[in-house]
C-alpha cells in the first residue's frame, strides 16, 4: 500500500491551515473522508435521493437497495449473524441512550446494578446515570491503576448477581488503553449480566467480531470510521433487540396503527423510526468499502510504527509526561507538559497548523483521577506519517519555548 | 483614555508584528505581567466556567470607576485577558457595557472569541459586563 496515494485519497489532508501545511491528529475526535465517500454523497444527492422503504418508484427502489447493501457491509464488517442486527442510528451516543432506555427501563430495577469503568466517555456515563436514578438502581464503576488499565480483579468483586449490564469502552478515547472485552464479556455472562461495548475507538482501528467476542451490544459512530457525520450503529444480538421495547415511535417502525392499538414492525425497523440519514447510511457502506480495501493488516501496522515512533519522539522530550500507559495500547497518546497549560500548547500547534486536541475529552473523571486540568491528545489514523510527528516534536518545542 | 483610544493604541501596537509568533510571543508577555487577582479573591465564586481553562474574574468600584482583576490557569488567555483589563478596567460602567470591543477582531484574535475555542473568553467579555451592569444599577 503506497501512503502518499492513501493520502491523495483524502482530499482535506492536503489543505493548509493558518498557511501551513494540515497535520491532522485528531482522528480520535473525528476522521477525515475519502474521496469515495463524498462522491457517494454527492452521488446520492445528484441521482437517486428519495425517501427509503416507501415509495415503489423507481428511485425510492434504488434509494433503498444501497442503503440496505450498505448495512450487509456493516454487518459483514463487524462479523454479525443478521443485517436485521444492525440497527441505524446518529451515533454512538444515540445508540447508548437507545440501549439505556429501552432496554434499561425494561430490565433494571430497583437495587440492580449497572457496571461502568472509571475510563468512560460521558457518553457512556450519563445515560446510564439517568436510568440508575429513575429506577433506583446503583451505578458502579471498575476502577483503573495508573498506567490507566482497568484492575481486572475488582472488576470480578463487582460483578454478581445483581448486575445487570456492564457498559465498557474497547478502547479508550483518552488513555489509548485496549480493553480485555473478550475477557470482561465472558465474565460478565457468567453473572448472567449483559454487556455493552462502546466501539467508538476500535471499529477503525482493529478487526471487531461481535460473535467471537460474544458483545450483546456493541455500538460506533460512523464519522470516526472515514464515513459521514450522523450516522452510527447499534449491534445488538437478535434474541435480545427482540425483546426490547421500541425506543421511539414513527414511522417506518409500525406495522399497523390505529387509535387503539399499535403494532410494531420487525428487526431492524423497530428500533428505525422516522426517515432516517439515508445518505450517512450509505456512505458509511463507502467507508467500510474502502477500509476493506486497505485492510486491517495494513492499518494495524502502520499505527503502530505511528504509535511507537510518536511515544518514542514524547519520551525524548524534557518535562512531557504520557498519561496513560497501558501495556495493550492504541494509537491514541495523551500527554502532559510540565508546567504548561495544555489549552496553551494547544493554541500554538494549532498556529503550526497542527491539529491535535487539548482538555478532558469528554472523560472528566479520568482528569480527576490523575489531578490535571486536561491533557494534549495525538490521535492517529492509517493516513499519517512520520513525518507528521517529526512537524508534532518541532511544534511541542516551539511551544515549550514560546511559552517558557 | 477612552475605551476606543485604548483599543486603536493596541491595534496600533498589534500592526507591527510581522508573524503570528510575534503576536503570540507579546500575549504570554503579556499575561506574564497581568495584574493579578487578590488570592483572596480567587474563589471559586470569582471562577468564569470556561471549557478548558479556568479563569477569575473580580471587580470593585474605585471613585466611580469600575476597576477588574483577574487570572487564567492558561497563559495565553491571561494575555488576552490583560488586554481586556487595560480596555475595560477604570473606565466608568456605562462605557463597559457599551463597549464594542472591535479590538480583538482588528488584532487577529477573533478565533478566540469562538465557542469552539472554549477558553472562557466569550464568557469573560460577559462576566464583565454583567459586572457594569450591576454597578450601573446600584449607583
Ligand atoms: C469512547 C467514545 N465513546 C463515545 C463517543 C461519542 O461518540 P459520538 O459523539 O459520535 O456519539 C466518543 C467520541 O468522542 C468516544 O470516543
Amino acid at each position: 500500500m503506497e501512503l502518499t496515494k492513501i493520502h491523495t485519497d483524502f482530499p482535506l489532508l492536503s489543505r493548509k491551515v493558518h498557511g501551513k501545511p494540515l497535520v491532522y491528529l485528531d482522528n480520535g475526535a473525528t476522521t477525515q473522508k475519502p474521496q469515495i465517500v463524498i462522491d457517494a454523497i454527492t452521488d446520492y444527492y445528484t441521482e437517486y435521493n428519495s425517501n427509503i422503504h416507501r415509495g415503489v418508484h423507481h428511485l425510492s427502489q434504488l434509494a433503498t437497495e444501497k442503503y440496505e447493501v450498505a448495512r450487509k457491509t456493516i454487518q459483514q464488517f463487524i462479523g454479525a449473524q443478521f443485517s436485521h442486527e444492525i440497527i441505524f442510528s446518529p451515533g454512538t451516543t444515540s445508540s447508548i441512550n437507545l440501549v439505556a432506555s429501552s432496554w434499561g427501563r425494561a430490565n433494571v430495577s430497583a437495587d440492580d446494578e449497572v457496571l461502568i469503568s472509571a475510563m468512560e466517555h460521558h457518553s457512556n456515563i450519563v445515560p446510564w446515570q439517568m436510568l440508575c436514578e429513575e429506577k433506583g438502581a446503583k451505578l458502579k464503576v471498575i476502577p483503573m491503576n495508573d498506567n490507566g488499565e482497568l484492575i481486572m480483579e475488582q472488576f470480578e468483586s463487582l460483578l454478581s448477581s445483581k448486575t445487570k449490564i456492564v457498559a465498557i469502552n474497547h478502547i479508550s478515547n483518552t488513555l489509548g488503553t485496549i480493553n480485555p472485552v473478550e475477557k470482561i464479556i465472558a465474565m460478565a455472562h457468567d453473572k448472567g449480566s449483559l454487556v455493552l461495548v462502546d466501539g467508538a475507538q476500535s471499529v477503525a482501528h482493529m478487526p471487531i467480531d461481535v460473535v467471537s467476542l460474544n458483545a450483546d451490544f456493541y455500538v460506533f459512530s460512523g464519522h470516526k470510521l472515514f464515513g459521514p457525520t450522523g450516522v452510527g450503529i447499534l449491534y445488538g444480538k437478535e434474541a435480545i433487540l427482540n425483546e426490547m421495547p421500541p425506543y421511539q415511535g414513527g414511522g417506518d417502525m409500525i406495522k399497523s396503527v390505529s387509535f387503539e392499538k399499535t403494532t410494531y414492525n420487525e428487526l431492524p425497523h423497530k428500533f428505525e423510526a422516522g426517515t432516517p440519514n439515508i445518505v450517512g447510511g450509505i456512505g458509511l457502506g463507502k467507508a467500510i468499502e474502502y477500509i476493506n480495501e486497505i485492510g486491517f493488516d495494513f492499518i494495524i501496522e502502520q499505527e503502530s510504527q505511528l504509535k511507537n515512533a510518536a511515544t518514542k519522539m514524547l519520551e525524548s522530550i524534557e518535562d512531557v509526561k504520557i498519561i496513560g500507559q497501558a501495556k495493550q495500547k492504541a494509537s491514541v497518546i495523551s500527554f502532559a507538559i510540565n508546567g504548561f497549560h495544555p489549552l496553551d500548547v494547544g493554541t500554538i500547534l494549532d498556529q503550526l497548523g497542527i491539529s491535535i486536541r487539548t482538555g478532558h475529552h469528554c472523560t472528566q473523571p479520568i482528569m480527576d483521577f490523575y489531578n490535571i486540568p486536561g491533557t494534549i491528545r495525538a490521535s492517529f489514523a492509517f493516513y499519517n506519517t512520520l513525518e507528521d510527528i517529526a512537524k508534532l516534536r518541532a511544534g511541542i518545542l516551539t511551544a515549550k519555548t514560546m511559552l517558557s | 483614555m477612552t475605551i476606543e483610544e485604548i483599543e486603536r493604541e493596541i491595534v496600533n501596537e498589534f500592526d507591527l508584528f510581522e508573524s503570528w509568533l510575534e503576536k503570540y510571543e507579546y500575549l504570554i508577555e503579556l499575561g506574564k505581567d497581568l495584574p493579578l487577582i487578590e488570592s483572596s479573591e480567587q474563589t471559586d465564586e470569582n471562577l468564569i466556567a470556561g471549557c478548558q481553562s479556568r479563569v477569575w474574574l473580580h471587580a470593585k468600584l474605585a471613585e466611580g470607576l469600575l476597576v477588574f482583576t483577574a487570572n487564567s490557569d492558561a497563559i495565553i488567555t491571561k494575555g488576552i485577558i490583560s488586554l481586556l483589563i487595560r480596555v475595560l478596567s477604570n473606565q466608568n460602567a456605562a462605557d463597559v457595557l457599551g463597549a464594542e470591543l472591535k479590538f480583538i477582531n482588528e488584532i487577529g484574535l477573533t478565533e478566540h472569541l469562538s465557542p469552539t475555542r472554549s477558553n472562557g473568553l466569550v464568557s469573560m467579555v460577559k462576566q464583565m459586563k454583567n459586572y457594569a451592569y450591576t454597578f450601573s444599577n446600584t449607583k
